[in-house]
């Protein structure tokens, strides 16, 4: 097959299946029997087992972070800017994984998976999962891999969070953490668009209590306005402004509620596109999990406590435009670690494009990528497994 | 070759320290501490290529504007605080300095001397402010919006009772001479002061 890929894309990639048999207690009380994670790698491992970074995907995410499924993929992975050989996380030096979270709806074991005490799919009956209980199934991964200590984990917004509930939870396992877009908690403003989207789903009169997959619906409606709200949220004022202004769809205003404005347009196609792509449950779970979110919790609410106990060096990266994580979260996470003398570097970057700021191809922010990625120091010789 | 001035500070850095450096530019004084006096520390910068310049040089550094004062950082953190020819781009220069004093041990500032003869001369004969090596911008675009003499800055640390422990002026070359020690004021170009709490 001629490659028609990019070259500096990692070109072809194919998901793999890992199966884990033992229990998983998570969090909330409950234990999955069992349960597997789809993932994806790109790049290899060196002979000393030093090289692989693990990339942990945010809310509507999965394990396809970079280069294509077929020749006929329109899109690549969703970190294709940042992955790739000669990227910031450059596959020509790095072994990458990232797996898609359980609750996910990509492969992982989640609601639509199959529930072998009833024989359909779990549906509302997939238990509660948290930050915590990723990481944990990721340590799973990562003995499964042979992989002793990440040279780093790194992530954005939901995936930030992963990644230092990684150098708190295991800080042994991991050199550098890559925190970007982030926070150490929700807001009560974030959990209030969380509530709103979730509320959304679950009054659709087709959500029938999460239950839609034995009524062969689901809760499109409900779906698609929490994914509009999401979008909201991951664009500035700016970038709205810039992107649509006040444009309209038709040369005069029609006095109707169809599309007016061509704001309207791009947030019903996001949201339409959305429906059939992922799947109702896992939305719920993902924003609940953001939601439980606050490593500080167990510390009396202090966040510099939670985190003495890390190894870690950190890199923080914030946007100057991002009001969902705005940069005076990122600096809470900063402040705390300073408190415990980490080794820490932060970089504001300017930039109006909002939260989703973090997946773009933003030269100030690729060189500061790229020059934090320049920290990370392997000894293993690359070409020994080839 | 580090900068004479840069030169003198590493003289006045404790070996194995806790330092932090305000505007540390592209790192070059920071980097070159570590590996000279094996110190740890941060180094805070506000301009976006400087950040790429410290990665590079495998320093922690913090893109944090210096006028939102230090709050991110404990009483006693460092051994050393350091501030080279930044002071006088700084808002609010006294309450920065208050703050130095808080979180270290020691301050070490150093700032462009306004009461240099050329700059005396310049107002003086040609009614025109000053630009030389040391300040070398126009009244409309320089980031030198504080700019003071060494009276100045003697009298601000008088008035706040911050103990000057050693005071250096050179030019703008970095080296000092005899008419710098005998009217440092007036020849000086650059000061360096070593600066504890009273």
């Amino acid at each position: 097959m001629p490659n028609t890929f990019p070259a500096d894309s990692v070109g072809l990639v194919k998901p793999s299946i890992a199966h884990f048999d033992q229990p998983l207690p998570l969090e909330c009380g409950k234990t999955l029997p069992s349960y597997e994670l789809i993932y994806e790698t790109y790049g290899m491992l060196n002979t000393n087992r030093d090289n692989a970074i693990l990339i942990c995907h945010a809310l509507s995410s999965d394990h396809h972070a970079a280069g294509y499924h077929c020749a006929e993929d329109k899109k690549p992975g969703w970190w294709e800017t940042c992955i790739g050989p000669g990227k910031p996380i450059d596959t020509n030096k790095f072994f990458v994984v990232c797996s898609n979270n359980i609750g996910g709806c990509k492969g992982s074991t989640g609601p639509v998976s199959n529930n072998p005490k009833t024989n359909k799919p779990y549906g509302p009956d997939f238990p509660f999962v948290t930050v915590k209980d990723w990481v944990k199934t990721q340590v799973q991964l990562a003995d499964q891999l042979g992989i002793g200590c990440w040279q780093a984990v790194i992530g954005g917004s939901l995936g930030g969070m992963q990644a230092m509930q990684w150098s708190i939870d295991y800080p042994e396992r991991l050199k550098h953490c890559f925190i970007i877009a982030a926070a150490p908690h929700l807001s009560a403003q974030n959990i209030a668009f969380n509530e709103v989207a979730r509320r959304a789903i679950i009054t659709d009169p087709d959500f029938h209590e999460g239950d839609y997959y034995s009524h062969n619906t689901e809760p499109a409606r409900g779906l698609m306005l929490a994914r509009m709200l999401g979008h909201i949220t991951y664009l500035s004022n700016d970038a709205m402004l810039a992107k649509f202004g006040r444009v309209l769809k038709e040369k005069n205003y029609q006095f109707s509620y169809d599309v007016e404005f061509e704001v309207e347009s791009y947030l019903r196609y996001q949201g339409e596109k959305f429906v059939g792509q992922f799947d109702a449950n896992t939305y719920l779970l993902m924003t609940r999990a953001l939601d439980y979110f606050d490593p500080a919790q167990e510390y009396n609410n202090n966040l510099s406590a939670a985190l003495s106990m890390t190894k870690a060096r950190f890199h923080i990266i914030s946007f100057t435009s991002d009001w969902r994580f705005s940069p005076a979260r990122s600096r809470e996470i900063v402040k705390a670690l300073l408190d415990n003398n980490r080794d820490v570097s932060y970089a504001e970057i300017t930039a109006n494009q909002g939260h989703d700021a973090f997946l773009m191809d933003i030269p100030h922010y690729m060189d500061v990528f790229r020059a934090n990625m320049s920290q990370l120091k392997i000894s293993g010789n690359h070409d020994a497994t080839a | 070759m580090l900068r004479p001035d840069l030169e003198i500070i590493n003289h006045w850095i404790s070996p194995n320290s806790r330092v932090l450096d305000l505007g540390c530019g592209d790192g070059t004084l920071l980097a070159h501490l570590i590996e000279h006096q094996h110190v740890s520390g941060y180094g805070l910068e506000i301009q976006d290529e400087n950040i790429s310049k410290c990665l590079n040089k495998d320093l922690n550094v913090l893109q944090i504007n210096l006028d939102e004062g230090l709050a991110d950082f404990n009483n006693n953190a460092f051994d050393h605080v350091i501030m080279t020819q930044t002071l006088q781009a700084v808002s609010y220069p006294d309450q920065l300095l208050d703050e130095m004093l808080r979180v270290g041990r020691e301050v070490i500032v150093t700032f462009p001397n306004f009461g240099h003869w050329r700059s005396r001369m310049n107002i003086a004969l040609q009614g025109r402010m000053p630009l030389s090596d040391a300040l070398p911008h126009a009244w409309y675009n320089t980031p030198n919006i504080r700019l003071c003499t060494l009276n100045d800055f003697e009298a601000l640390c008088a008035e706040k009772s911050i103990t000057i422990a050693q005071r250096t002026v050179v030019n703008h070359v970095h080296r000092s001479t005899i008419a710098m020690r005998w009217l440092p004021n007036f020849f000086g170009e650059i000061a360096l002061y070593r600066l504890r709490s009273s």
